[in-house]
């Protein structure tokens, strides 16, 4: 598996660390049920997913990428820090 | 009072030559993290400190008294040579004792780091001047072609033995192969 | 029977290996089967489940029969392995010799072995099965055995990327290379066999005017010449990846006796496109008593002939449904060998021939205990034997289509060639092309690897530069789709794993109708080589007692490695210290010199204790650095902890975000404590933040957590928290750094360092720039052992001087280097943490720490932990143990239980994190979680270890044993 780094080009998947489904972050203050959803609830579709991944082996960036479950097709990658 | 002495990181490890491949280590004078604060523009600020303008990614640039300019990642690039103090809109950071710096050249070169990164070499995708942040072996790493067959390849300092071990395997097992044909 | 004037292998050059014991000659350029069968070799194996008599049935990868052991290493297809001076091979699943074989009288007792009958035998009781029958079974039916000595052999990992990469060496293969290699791409063209030329080498026949392989090495020979292209030999595709990436092994020296060269190597080939031109695979027709010795692959007795100049037998009978397998009675013929019998279930077939013809007949049965004697045929009304030590079958060929299955997709059926081809698109970047796409003729397949040749340029956007084809013989052979013959006796299909037709019509009438479901049922295809052979006859056997079509049945998918791939291969370079990287700090050598032993903490390696002259064992030396550091001064290496820089205008604002305290309060020149969470509310880790000026702080993490921090805070710093200007650089390897602790450590640190260190400028939790011996270091006034403490840091290149200069100066004072297990006791003592309490399933109210959590402003963590759930007063709570009882003996993992309650799983109200002999104290201390554990100080409680049988009774205290008002520390 290869994915698009937007600093370093196409990489191995060995130099990047997958950590989850794409959200944004409760604002201060919000309800417990949106924390729940938030740290423990997800869709497992089959199909496009966008989730975030860190080039830790790489640049150091993290990345939204955006794939597919079924096809494991790669549509893109971006920077996280360009908002999720 | 006592006074301290210095030691490189791979220190009594190397030149290693195997096969016409060189493994050496190199001292780079200064290793200076800069790094862009608040979406500061420091390609005028670096050039005014380096005589080098800012490289993209995966690009080197050079300067004056043998400063090369090596992105580093993202917003951040490392100076090689002259350190630098500080720089307007930068964050700066020494880290001239945190890497190891590595030369591995000779004909035979590209081959011996297609045994440890996964990172595409070919000339065609790794002209010279090329830089990149990837991984050798399991060790996070940076490497540079600076030549048609020379690279300067960086690794954390705790790691220069296991980075020295892992290269020298790599020219053997090249060396090796030559003797089969 | 080596036949003059045939065969590529070097006659000039002979090559003496042995088999079992008994020297064999071959020659240069012979596979271990070529090189057996000259030498009238047909026995060379036993099966896995009958052990019954097997020999050689194809002249390729996909060979499922002649398994030998090789030097040290387990089933290796003879097939496969080339022939070297020295080469030492053996039978498997043999005993007491390959002739004689004892549990030959499974074969005996097959009818009670059928498939399934593990199943249904042994059901019970339950306990004999794995005591018993397992072992038993397992002993009886097996391959080639591991020789137990570790691998002392090299082995090689690598990465390759190019443009086009063409998997199969082949008529189909070569064009698409060397018009991809004209055009100027990056070809690498990759080919099992050890000399490229696919089915040219096998065959007698002209390509563009020249014998096929002459047209070959032509090509071959250009395509050495250009520096765009990489041969690669000997190396089989094993397996299609995700994004055009490729396994492949290369068998670089196992034609060779064991030498200094990696014997394998794992490729993980990168490629914008590829191209399949694997080439096909023959299979059998399932008849009785086709698994003898001599029975072998129409195709393959053909290849023998060509390319090793080795007739298979002295008298051969061709049975096939299809016009190719003719080709090779008449090859035979040319080349002088008897063809004993052509039998063709098809009824009209030329009977004009030289030798006899047996149209609309089928081979009945065999005779011949270790190798074929005769074979029964039998057509139009009437059955008669006919001697032959040599049975050549055709049923037909498969596209060897696999890699094109890797990614899920299942393959389709070809009425025309009666054979699944490849799902166009199955594979994205990867195109099948030649026999692999089911074109079944020489000059289609040149046309077809050139077309996708041309096809995967203009997919790379380059020009195309001409190329001409060549001419070629350009004849589809007919065939008539024949799976089985149906008479009395086993007809064999899965020759590994001993399927028959019959297993395959009982897992049907049990209704084991899928086909993933009879595979499983009667482990068809399961063998090391996966059923390349038999698969589709057993599918269309299955289909015929189901009473469906071959595509209604469909296939297995068929999954990587395509071949058998070692682990060592795959795992090159791994063994050892080669698992992973090992860190070394600056002071290292110098505590090996006083022969610490090392421990390894995550990657790094510390020092366990400094064993002093007379010290017999780790706990006196352990107690007395203990002692050194509470009553002198001590020196430890705290280099691996994780040192972060955090510099910008935001950077405090940062820190109060992903700390629970607020660090943006704190005054330049000084340290505060901090405590990570995660989202969750649950601790992450903890450490110090120390101000160095305005913009610029420097944070420490523990050891353990070094890299999930900085992953973390980078985390933090791009993906919440943009809008912050920080900047994030690890300085952890830039710094060494010591720990001097002690009621002497303030005139230890006075020794080394240039300007004066009082207690008026460096407070308990300050930090700043120091010149040390000459260099600019920095100093940090904090404590992790409850003395007086201060960490020096200098640059990591006079880590060692330092260390030696700290370690010479403590001595003088009393004191001396500690390792880590005082640095344990001293901290458990106190009460400080490490990942044994912070274990992730934690939270600061666990740990007594909820007064950490600022009230004012978000920080990472902050909703999590104020859920109820993590507030619970009978949660397990933090404290202290002190043993009571008679047993004075703590041990971190045992469990804590009411001292009269039954020490079961039910009753646990805790368990021990930490614990240690304190020598200070004399008495063993311990950590521990325990129930609402803040409120039972005082309580008794039993300590229960049940792997080590150890329990005591043991007091619940504080977590702080040791001078818990801190005075030592702040001195």
């Amino acid at each position: 598996m290869r994915l698009p780094c937007p600093c370093c080009g196409d990489r191995d998947i060995r130099e990047f660390t997958y950590r989850g489904a794409a959200l944004a972050r409760p604002g201060e203050g919000a309800g417990i049920d949106r924390w729940d959803d938030y740290l423990h609830l997800r869709d497992n579709p089959a199909g496009a997913v966008r989730d975030l991944w860190y080039h830790g082996g790489g640049c150091g960036a993290w990345l939204v990428v955006e794939r597919d479950t079924v096809t494991h097709a790669v549509d893109g990658a971006r920077l996280a820090a360009e908002g999720l | 009072m006592a006074r301290l002495i210095a030691k490189t990181p791979a220190e009594g490890l190397l030149p290693v030559e195997v096969a016409g491949v060189r493994l050496s280590e190199v001292d780079p004078g200064g290793l200076t993290s800069v790094a862009a604060l608040g979406g500061a523009d420091i390609g005028a600020a670096l050039k005014a400190a380096t005589g080098a303008s800012l490289p993209g990614p995966g690009a080197t640039t050079t300067g004056r008294g043998g400063a090369r300019v090596v992105w580093f990642g993202v917003r951040h690039v490392l100076v090689m040579g002259p350190p630098v103090a500080a720089l307007d809109g930068a964050a700066v950071t020494d880290q001239s004792d945190a890497w190891c710096t590595l030369r591995l050249d000779g004909a035979g070169a590209r081959d011996v780091l297609a045994r440890l990164t996964p990172l595409d070499l070919r000339p065609s995708s790794f002209a010279e001047g090329a830089t990149a942040r990837t991984l050798l072996g399991h060790m996070q790493a940076s490497i540079t072609r600076v030549e048609d067959d020379a690279y300067l390849i960086l690794v954390f300092r705790s790691m220069a033995k296991t980075a020295v071990h892992e290269i020298t395997e790599a020219m053997e097992s090249r060396a090796a192969r030559l003797r089969l044909t | 029977m080596r036949v003059e004037g045939y065969g590529l292998v070097d006659r000039a050059r002979p090559v003496r290996f042995s088999f079992d014991g008994q020297g064999h000659e071959g020659f240069a350029g012979d596979t271990l089967a070529s090189a057996l069968l000259a030498g009238g070799m047909r026995l060379m194996g036993r099966s896995f489940k009958y052990h019954r008599p097997r020999g050689v049935f194809t002249c390729g990868s996909e060979e499922p029969s002649a398994l030998m052991t090789v030097g040290d290493t387990p089933n290796v297809r003879a097939t496969v392995q080339e022939v070297f001076a020295g080469l030492e091979a053996r039978s498997q699943n043999a005993w007491p010799s390959l002739k004689w074989d004892a549990l030959e009288v499974n074969d005996l007792l097959s009818p009670f072995l059928g498939a399934g009958f593990y199943y249904k035998t042994f059901m019970g009781p339950h306990r004999l099965w794995e005591r018993l029958f397992e072992p038993v079974i397992r002993r009886a039916a097996g391959l080639g055995a591991l020789s137990g000595a570790r691998d002392a052999a090299r082995y090689e990992k690598a990465f390759a990327h190019c443009d086009l990469l063409v998997i199969g060496a082949g008529p189909a293969g070569l064009m698409a290379a060397l018009v991809a290699a004209r055009s100027g791409a990056e070809v690498i063209l990759a080919d099992e066999g050890a000399r490229m030329g696919g089915r040219m080498l096998l065959e007698d026949e002209e390509v563009g005017g020249l014998p096929g392989t002459l047209w070959a090495d032509e090509v071959l020979a250009e395509l050495a010449a250009l520096p765009n292209v990489r041969l690669m030999p000997r190396t089989t595709v094993t397996g299609a990846y995700d994004h055009g990436t490729y396994g492949a092994l290369e068998r670089v020296a196992l034609h060779l006796p064991d030498g200094d060269a990696p014997r394998e190597c794992f490729w993980r080939i990168v490629a914008r496109r590829a191209v399949l031109a694997a080439g096909a695979i023959e299979r059998p027709i399932a008849h009785p008593g086709n698994d003898r010795p001599g029975v072998m692959l129409a195709g393959a007795v053909r290849g023998y002939l060509h390319r090793y100049g080795v007739a298979a037998g002295k008298r051969v009978v061709v049975f096939a449904n299809n016009d190719d397998a003719h080709r090779t009675v008449q090859d035979l013929h040319a080349a002088g060998v008897r063809v004993a019998a052509v039998v063709d279930s098809r009824p009209e077939v030329p009977r004009d021939a030289p030798w006899p013809v047996h149209a609309g007949a089928v081979v009945a049965a065999t005779r011949g205990r270790l190798g074929l004697e005769a074979v029964q045929v039998r057509g139009a009304g009437r059955e008669i034997w006919i001697e032959a030590d040599c049975l050549a079958v055709s049923g037909g060929w498969n596209p060897a289509l696999h890699l094109t299955s890797h990614m899920g997709a299942r393959p389709v059926w070809n009425e025309a060639i009666a054979a699944f081809v490849p799902l166009p698109g199955a594979v994205p970047g990867l195109e099948a092309a030649g026999a692999a796409a089911g074109v079944m003729d020489t000059a289609g397949c040149l046309a077809d690897g050139l077309r996708a040749g041309k096809a995967a340029l203009k997919a790379l956007g380059r020009r195309t530069k001409a190329v001409s084809l060549p001419e070629a013989v350009a004849e589809v052979g007919g065939i008539d789709a024949f799976w089985q013959v149906q008479a009395k006796g086993r007809a064999w299909l899965d020759l590994q794993n001993d399927v028959t037709t019959k297993d395959v019509a009982l897992a049907a009438q049990e209704n084991f109708r899928s086909v993933e479901h009879m595979k499983r049922y009667t482990t068809q295809g399961m063998a090391t080589d996966q059923g390349k052979t038999s698969n589709v006859t057993a599918l269309a056997v299955l289909a015929d007692a189901t009473g469906r079509s071959i595509p209604a049945t469909g296939t297995t998918t068929f999954r990587p490695p395509y071949t058998p791939v070692s682990i060592a291969a795959m795992g090159a370079g791994a063994l050892g210290d080669g698992f992973a990287p090992q860190r070394f700090t600056t002071s290292d050598s110098a505590a090996r010199q006083r022969g610490a032993p090392m421990i390894e903490a995550g990657l790094w390696y510390r020092p366990s204790y400094f064993p002093a002259p007379g010290e017999a064992t780790w706990r006196e030396a352990s107690d007395r650095e203990v002692g050194m550091v509470r009553q002198a001064v001590g020196v430890t290496d705290v280099s691996t902890l994780g040192k972060i820089d955090v510099q910008g205008r935001d950077a405090g604002r940062f820190l109060d975000f992903v700390y629970t305290g607020r660090m943006s309060t704190l005054k330049p020149g000084r340290v505060r404590y901090g405590l990570m969470l995660r989202e969750d509310g649950h601790v992450m880790d903890d450490g110090t933040a120390a101000r160095l000026n305005d913009g610029h702080y420097l944070i420490t993490t523990t050891t353990a957590a070094a890299g999930q921090v900085m992953q973390h805070l980078d985390f933090v710093a791009q993906v919440l928290r943009p809008d912050l200007d920080v900047s994030l650089m690890s300085v952890t390897e830039q710094w060494a750094q010591f720990a001097v602790a002690g009621p002497r450590a303030l005139e230890l640190v006075n020794a080394v360092t240039d300007a004066e260190i009082t207690d008026a400028e460096w407070p308990f939790m300050s930090c700043g720039a120091v010149p040390v011996a000459g260099v600019a270091g920095r100093l940090f006034r904090i404590s992790f052992s409850g003395e007086r403490g201060y960490e020096i840091a200098v640059p990591a290149r006079y880590g060692e001087s330092l260390w030696r200069l700290l370690v010479a100066q403590a001595e003088m004072l009393g004191g001396g280097p500690y390792g880590m297990e005082a640095l344990n006791v001293l901290r458990i003592e106190k009460g400080f943490l490490t990942h044994a309490e912070l274990h992730g399933r934690t939270t600061a109210f666990d740990l007594g720490m909820q007064g950490m959590l600022k009230s004012e402003g978000d920080f990472i963590g902050k909703a999590g932990a104020a859920r109820p759930g993590l507030l619970a007063d009978d949660r397990e709570q933090l404290v202290g143990l002190r043993p009571v009882g008679a047993v004075k003996q703590l041990l971190a993992g045992a469990h804590l239980f009411e001292a009269g309650a039954e020490a079961v799983r039910e009753n646990s109200q805790g368990y021990v994190t930490s614990a240690g002999y304190s020598p200070t104290l004399q008495s063993y201390l311990g950590l521990a979680f325990l129930k609402g554990g803040r409120a039972r100080l005082g309580e008794t409680v039993r300590m229960v270890d049940h792997l080590r049988s150890v329990q005591t009774l043991c007091e619940v205290v504080a977590p702080q044993v040791f001078d818990a008002g801190g005075g030592r520390m702040r001195g």
